[in-house]
């Protein structure tokens, strides 16, 4: 796995001088998402935990650097980011607090029911944040540089290369959590939380702490979105978009490492063209996540694992 | 020294008294066998000892600590670990990861996470070191899942061993293993144990596994202790025989007979 | 004291299209342990067909009677495209692990969400004319819309048919032990798949069934599926999931609060309901009627 990861990243880096500029927008949103997906599936592959509340953090970054740009006039991406650690570190050690008393179901009804809070609130206090319209996000200034006269050049270049070495830094930081002694635990509790709490493992702890991890990324790809998208709305908070991040990270199965990223980018770009192609774009995914999970429960990395062993085998 | 006496402990579920004001003690060091017919509460009484269940009533002192109260997380701090009846092990993980949990925990290391575990050399070199004790070498790379039912039953009891605890329950650690497997797997549990001054207390079915390792049996029979004492002594207690075993056992049973035979 | 019991009143008639949501719901997580996230998108479609059934009706000059009649409509509709869900979708799930449920529903939720838009366009479906068509009597001195009666009953009648169902019939036995114990019901000869394609049709019933009777009172509206699935959720989160007193108990409290909070507190009353069922959850985890 690892020797495809000099090949991914320079196709990565030339990207922008290869692809048009709506192409590599497209392509920064799925980086976006596979930072989103990356976090969530902490909790789902690793630790055992379907949450349906992941647009809570999502949104929560998103409307943190809504709200540093309308009340404290803020431009800088490095202080978005910040800000966002910040506010998905506290949301997600509220609500998981509440939500790793649970698992399975009733774990994804209580995650599910937390984000629709904060998404009526977002919805009812429309004074503060804008309510259905929203509210405007302009393009900040990276590493200090002001955003040039020229916004789409300034997003598809310098603003797709920023998200990427954010998203390098995301891999790098999740690898490593995964494969410490932590993630070991992680996946102990997933596999059988009974044998864990009797080796010394206190598991709503491991849980709490895992959820936390997972918040903060996804509200880091909620901050890396706000200003691509230019608006923060509740569309974001929304329980169903908590569900399309399940869906992407499923689409590139979650039982590996490089699964949500894959199927993080693979779900933009299928997203982007079905609601290009059609006004019933949600019949079209709908019906591919049925497919995905009646024949290929794997994911596409599980599928490419297969085939892998299969040509290995008879190679 | 007593290492652990449970004063009057009892647990009913419904009108079922699974542990009737059960006086338990273990001594440091022994070897000993916990029996009895299905439900006479020896899984139950090890599950509040070591913490599965809270008790209804009743006191758990292990090293002269009053544990009643305790997690879990505490008491295998403490030193009381256990394996498990129904196989519970890590399957998507391999062999070597199982153990090596049991060490990371041991060592409080399971919060790191911004270190790569494969890093901690001390700790695998350990978990490769039980895997061989326990002669499961040749499965260190592979899924806890995908070994044989002899092997996981083996694992379980190593999970357990690895944490170091002073005092291990062993729930029937040969349950579902085939006659000729059994010995082996209980020789080498019983020299491990030994070896490592482990205290351990084994539930068993298997009256020839009992009678050959253990040197004290403990008896239970609907929630209470029936009798204690050495194996001689149980052998010759006619009150035990009868409840539990029907006849007289000699010493030659190809396969012991199991709890229910002569009820 | 009119308008106390108008409030009454607004609270039962929620609480009853509530009841019938939830407990559709909870009946087949009872029974199947199978959480349909579509289940919303079966109280839409009841929603849909009977709008739509009786729009056709009175293009046809039909008189009040029959459009009374025309009402289940949805409800049927909702426990046919049950029965094919079950079979065809649902089915190959049950040895799954419920991650994998959850997410087909999901899917299923997408789908049907489009399909509704497919069918009958992206413009809301109303039957105003039924609601109309009882006018209003006098409750207290002030003037109560007549058919929100028609809901309550709908609702009491409801819960008193599921709990005899449920509680003294054959087939409800079985329910009950299948729901229990799917495997021992299933050694002692219980059709376990005819029993779960029968809930699970009783329960898109029963879904359906709240919006074929909502719908004079509120159009059928894109998007109206998800939102009820929320509230749903914040039933049974509160009663207990599996359990129909558990429903009854959830949708009554829920009801309540919505009224009082609509009446008290317009902002934050959704927001006050989400609360409760978070406090609900740190002090009884299995809601009140529920079992762990």
């Amino acid at each position: 796995m690892l020797a495809w990861v000099v090949p991914a990243m320079a196709l990565l880096l030339v990207a922008p001088y290869v692809i048009d500029p709506f192409q590599t927008l497209t392509l920064t949103y799925g980086l976006i998402a596979a930072i989103a997906a990356l976090g969530f599936n902490l909790l789902l592959g690793y630790t055992g935990l379907l949450s349906f509340g992941h647009s809570a953090f999502f949104g929560g970054g998103a409307y943190t650097v809504a709200f540093l740009v309308k009340y404290l006039k803020l431009a800088s991406m490095e202080l978005f980011l910040a800000g966002s650690v910040l506010v998905a570190a506290i949301l997600s050690a509220l609500f998981g607090y509440v939500c790793v008393r649970y698992t399975r179901i009733f774990f994804g009804i209580l995650t599910l029911a937390l984000s629709q809070v904060l998404w009526s609130l977002a919805f009812k206090f429309f004074w503060v944040t804008g309510g259905t319209d929203g509210l405007r996000i302009p393009t900040p200034t990276l590493l200090g540089m002001a955003p040039s006269d020229d916004k789409m050049e300034f997003l598809a270049h310098h603003y797709y290369y920023y998200v990427l070495a954010v998203f390098a830094i995301c891999v790098v930081l999740m690898w490593v959590i995964v494969h410490s002694p932590f993630g070991k635990a992680l996946q102990a509790i997933r596999d059988n939380e009974i044998r864990a709490e009797f080796i010394g493992i206190r598991i709503r702890r491991y849980r709490l702490i895992a959820f936390v991890i997972s918040g903060i990324f996804t509200g880091v790809a909620g901050a890396l979105w706000a200003p691509l998208n230019g608006l923060a709305s509740p569309d974001i908070l929304v329980w169903t978009f908590s569900g399309e991040i399940v869906f992407m990270t499923v689409l590139g199965g979650f039982r590996t490492f490089v699964g949500p990223i894959v199927g993080a980018i693979a779900f933009t770009y299928l997203k982007t063209y079905a609601v290009g192609f059609t006004v019933y774009w949600q019949l079209l995914l709908g019906t591919v996540l049925v497919v995905l999970v009646l024949a290929l429960p794997t994911g596409i990395m599980g599928a490419v694992e297969r085939l892998a062993s299969k040509i290995k085998k008879s190679g | 020294m007593d290492l652990l006496v449970t004063q009057a402990l009892a647990k009913s579920f419904g009108d079922n008294r699974a542990v009737d004001r059960v006086d338990f003690t273990v001594r440091q060091g022994e070897v000993l066998a916990l029996i009895g017919s299905n439900g006479a509460g020896k899984t139950s009484l090890v599950n509040l000892v070591s913490g599965l269940l809270r008790p209804d009533s009743g006191q758990i002192i292990f090293e002269n600590n009053d544990v009643t109260r305790q997690s879990p997380y505490e008491r295998i701090k403490a030193g009381i670990a256990r394996s498990f009846q129904i196989v519970n092990l890590f399957d998507q993980l391999s062999c070597a990861d199982n153990i090596a949990l049991s060490i990371f925990s041991r060592e409080d290391k399971t919060l790191k996470l911004a270190t790569l575990a494969s890093r901690d050399h001390a700790v695998w070199a350990e978990a490769h070191d039980v895997l061989r004790r326990f002669g499961l070498e040749r499965a260190a790379m592979l899924l806890a899942g995908t070994i044989s039912h002899g092997e996981r039953k083996l694992l379980d009891v190593a999970v357990a061993y690895a944490l170091k605890p002073k005092l291990l329950f062993l729930d029937e650690p040969t349950s579902g293993v085939s006659t000729r497997e059994k010995a082996p797997i209980m020789d080498i549990v019983t020299s491990i144990v030994r070896a490592g001054g482990i205290t351990v207390v084994i539930i068993e079915h298997d009256m020839d596994i009992v009678f050959r390792y253990s040197e004290r049996i403990v008896v239970m029979h609907q929630g209470a202790i029936l009798a204690d004492g050495t194996p001689d002594q149980i052998r010759q207690n006619d009150a035990v025989t009868t409840t539990l075993i029907g006849t007289h056992p000699t010493g030659e049973s190809a396969y012991g007979s199991t709890g229910s035979a002569g009820r | 004291m009119a308008v106390f019991l108008i409030h009454i009143l607004n609270a039962l008639l929620y609480s009853s299209v509530l009841f019938l949501i939830a407990g559709g719901l909870s009946l087949i997580y009872g029974v199947m342990r199978i959480l349909n996230l579509a289940h919303g998108n079966l109280y839409a479609l009841g929603a849909f067909v009977t709008a739509w059934a009786i729009g056709l009706a009175l293009g046809a000059g039909a008189p009040n009677v029959v459009l009374f009649v025309l009402l289940p409509a949805g409800a049927i509709a909702a426990a046919v495209a049950g029965a094919v869900i079950e079979r065809t979708l649902l089915r190959p799930f049950y040895k799954r692990p419920e991650e994998y449920q959850l997410l087909m529903t999901f899917g299923l939720l997408m789908i049907l969400e489009d399909l509704i838009r497919l069918v009958w366009g992206p413009n809301p479906l109303s039957a105003t004319s039924v609601y109309a068509s009882l006018g209003s009597i006098s409750v207290g001195g002030d003037r109560y819309p007549a058919y929100n009666l028609v809901i309550i009953a709908v609702g009491i009648i409801a819960a008193v048919f599921l709990w005899a169902f449920i509680y003294r019939t054959r087939f409800g036995v079985l329910l009950r032990a299948t729901s229990q114990d799917k495997r021992m019901a299933s050694a002692l000869g219980v059709n376990v798949n005819r029993i779960y394609i029968q809930a699970f049709t009783l329960g898109c019933f029963m879904a359906g069934l709240g919006g074929a009777i909502v719908v004079p009172s509120q159009s059928a509206v894109l998007g109206m599926g998800v939102d009820a699935l929320v509230l749903a959720f914040i039933v049974v989160v509160i009663g207990g999931l599996g359990s129909l007193e558990g429903a009854l108990a959830g949708a009554l409290i829920v009801g309540v609060v919505r009224e009082a909070g609509i009446t008290l507190f317009p902002e934050i009353e959704l927001a006050v309901l989400y609360l409760i069922a978070a406090i609900v959850l740190l002090v009884r985890p299995a809601g009140l009627f529920g079992r762990a």
